[in-house]
C-alpha cells in the first residue's frame, strides 16, 4: 500500500483538481475495503438514500500489462476479475466502483459510498468511520509485511583470514 | 471420421457422481474450504492463476478443490470460466519497481541497494519431511520483525544500465499495439511481447525443461539471475466515467532479470543481454524459466543461428500451452471405434497382400 492513502480525514472541502485527487483517494481505498468493512458501515447510517442501478452490479476482467524488462514495451501478462458498479442517488448524486475480484454487492456498496460522499457531509462522516480506520488498517499491514521481509535481509559479514 | 452414436448417458451420469464422492473423500473428515485451500496451499492457487492467465486466488482454489488437486484441470476450468466475462479493459502497465517486496535475490550483486532479502523461501532448507506437521494443531511461530528499514529496492538493471553494460529494457516500434493470443491467432515469426503472453501462461514443467536444456548446451545464453523479485503491486485502470486512473488493488507477481553474455557489434560496444520473466504469485522457477526461454527466443534477433529446440519458436510457442496440449494429447482416449476400423482392415489387406511375396521368396532361397 502506498503513502497515497495517508491521512483521508483531513482533506476537507476541495474543489477542481483536489477534488477528483481526493475521490481517487477514496476509491483507491474503497477498493481494498473488505465487504464487511463495506457493510458495517452502510448498516450504520441513519440516512441509507434509495438508488438506482446505472450500470451492474457486474463482474468483467481486465486485461493486465506487464512491460518487457520491467519499463520496456508493454505485453499482456494475463486477466483479473474485477467487479464494477454505477449508481445514482435521489438527490441525483452519482457513484462509481471498481475493485479487484468477484464481490459485485461489494462493488455496489463502494459505488454507493462513493456517491454520498460527493455531499461533504456526508463524506466526513464516511471518512470517520470507514476511510481512516481503513487506511490505517492497510498502512499498518504494509508495515507489518515490510518489517517481516525486513527481518530475512542478509547481513553480510566477511571472515578474517589473518594474512596480514 | 467422426459418427454420432447413442448410449453411455446413464454410465457417463454415474461416473460423475462417483467422482463427485471420490472428490469428497471420506466423509468423516471435515471437508476443505476455499479459505483453507487459499491460506495453506497458496502457491497451487498461484500456478493455477499463472497458467490460467486469470488473476482470482477464490476462483482458482474453487478450481482446484473441484479438480481434487489435479493442475491441469483446475488450470482448464479457469480458462473455460474467464470465457464467459465481458473485459472492461486493459490495465496501465503495472509497475514492477514500486512494487511491495516480498523477496529480492541478486545473483550478481552481494551489496545492492535494498540489499537481499530472502522471504519466504524454500532455499536453504534441508528438505527432511517435517513430522510436527502431521499435527494440524501445532502452533506455528510468528514471523521475526525488523523495523526502521525504508531503503528503496533498486532494480539491477538500472544499476547495470547506468554504466551501459545491460541493454536497455525491451523496446517495439512506436505504433505497436500489444498483440493478445487470447483475441487473434498465432502467427510466426511472432513478436516478443506476444511470446512473453504466451509464455507467462504456459506450462511451468515444459518451460523449466527448456530452459534446463539451455543451460546443459542446447542453446547456452551464459545466463545469471540479475534479480528475482516477489511482492505486491498495484493494479491500475484508467476509469473514463471518471476521467480518473484508479487502483483497483494489488495482486502479487514475481518478476526474473536474467543477465547473459555479450553481444556487441563493429558499431556498438558489447552489451550484457536479457531475458525477461514475469509470472502470476509467487513463482520463482516458473520466472527463472520464462526469462532463459525468452532470451533463447531471442536468438535471430542477436544473428545467431537456431540450433536447439528451446530457440525454435514456433516448436516453444506452439507446444507451451498445458490445456491446449492436454486436450489433443487426451482426446485420444474418447472413441475412435470407426477410424481403427478403418486400419484394422488396412493392415489385413496389406497383410492379404504381402503373404504369398514371403511365401515366392521362402521358395526362392530353398531351389538356391
Amino acid at each position: 500500500m502506498n503513502t497515497a492513502f495517508a491521512d483521508p480525514g483531513h482533506a476537507g472541502p476541495a474543489g477542481g483538481g483536489e477534488e477528483e485527487a481526493r475521490r481517487k483517494r477514496d476509491l483507491d481505498l474503497l477498493a481494498r475495503a473488505s465487504r464487511t468493512e463495506l457493510e458495517d458501515l452502510w448498516n450504520g447510517l441513519d440516512d441509507k438514500p434509495a438508488h438506482t442501478r446505472l450500470r451492474g452490479p457486474e463482474t468483467g476482467l481486465v486485461m493486465v500489462r506487464g512491460r518487457i524488462g520491467g519499463g520496456g514495451a508493454p505485453f499482456n501478462l494475463g486477466e483479473a476479475t474485477v467487479s464494477r458498479a454505477s449508481v445514482q442517488l435521489a438527490d441525483g448524486a452519482v457513484g462509481h466502483a471498481y475493485r479487484l475480484g468477484t464481490d459485485r454487492r461489494a462493488a455496489e456498496l463502494a459505488a454507493i459510498i462513493d456517491a454520498l460522499a460527493r455531499d461533504d457531509g456526508r463524506r466526513a462522516v464516511i471518512a470517520d468511520r470507514l476511510l481512516t480506520p481503513l487506511a490505517e488498517r492497510l498502512a499498518a499491514e504494509a508495515a507489518g509485511r515490510a518489517e517481516e521481509t525486513a527481518a530475512t535481509k542478509v547481513d553480510f559479514f566477511t571472515m578474517v583470514r589473518g594474512e596480514d | 471420421m467422426y459418427v454420432a452414436v447413442k448410449g453411455g448417458e446413464k454410465a457417463i451420469a454415474n461416473a460423475h457422481r462417483l467422482l463427485a464422492d471420490r472428490r469428497r473423500g471420506d466423509r468423516s473428515l471435515p471437508g476443505l474450504t476455499i479459505a483453507q485451500i487459499i491460506a495453506q496451499l497458496g502457491l497451487a492457487v498461484d500456478r493455477v492463476m499463472a497458467e490460467a492467465s486469470l488473476y482470482d486466488p477464490s476462483l482458482a482454489a474453487l478450481a482446484l478443490k473441484q479438480a481434487r488437486g489435479d493442475m491441469i484441470e483446475a488450470i482448464f476450468l479457469l480458462r473455460a470460466y474467464r470465457t464467459t466475462l465481458p473485459r472492461f479493459g486493459t490495465s496501465v502497465p503495472l509497475e514492477t519497481g514500486r512494487m511491495q517486496v516480498e523477496r529480492r535475490v541478486s545473483a550478481t550483486y552481494k551489496d545492492l541497494p535494498g540489499g537481499q532479502l530472502l522471504g519466504p523461501t524454500f532455499d536453504y532448507t534441508h528438505r527432511l519431511l517435517d513430522p510436527d506437521l502431521l499435527d494440524e494443531t501445532a502452533d506455528v511461530e510468528a514471523p521475526a520483525r525488523r523495523a526502521g528499514e525504508t531503503e528503496a529496492v533498486m532494480r539491477v538493471s538500472d544499476i547495470l544500465d547506468g554504466e551501459g553494460l545491460i541493454e536497455p529494457d525491451g523496446e517495439m516500434p512506436d505504433d505497436h499495439v500489444p498483440g493478445d493470443l487470447t483475441r487473434e491467432p498465432m502467427e510466426f515469426p511472432m513478436p516478443r511481447d506476444l511470446r512473453l503472453q504466451a509464455l507467462a501462461r504456459g506450462d511451468e514443467g515444459f518451460l523449466l525443461a527448456l530452459g534446463y536444456s539451455t543451460q546443459r548446451g542446447y542453446g547456452r545464453t551464459h545466463p545469471f539471475v540479475g534479480e528475482i523479485r516477489m511482492g505486491l503491486v498495484e493494479v491500475e485502470f484508467e476509469v473514463p466515467e471518471l476521467g480518473l486512473t484508479l487502483s483497483l488493488g494489488e495482486i502479487r507477481i514475481t518478476e526474473c532479470q536474467m543477465v547473459n553474455q555479450f553481444k556487441g557489434s563493429a558499431k556498438a560496444p558489447p552489451q550484457f543481454t536479457r531475458g525477461y520473466g514475469l509470472v502470476f504469485g509467487q513463482s520463482e522457477r516458473k520466472a527463472m524459466s520464462m526469462s532463459l526461454v525468452d532470451r533463447a527466443l531471442r536468438t535471430s534477433e542477436f544473428g545467431e543461428d537456431v540450433t536447439a529446440p528451446a530457440q525454435d519458436e514456433e516448436f516453444v510457442i506452439s507446444h507451451c500451452d498445458n490445456v491446449q496440449a492436454t486436450g489433443f494429447v487426451e482426446h485420444l482416449k474418447l472413441p475412435h471405434y470407426v477410424d481403427f476400423q478403418a486400419e484394422l482392415d488396412l493392415v489385413r489387406r496389406m497383410r492379404a497382400r504381402h503373404k504369398p511375396a514371403e511365401e515366392t521368396t521362402e521358395h526362392e532361397e530353398a531351389a538356391e
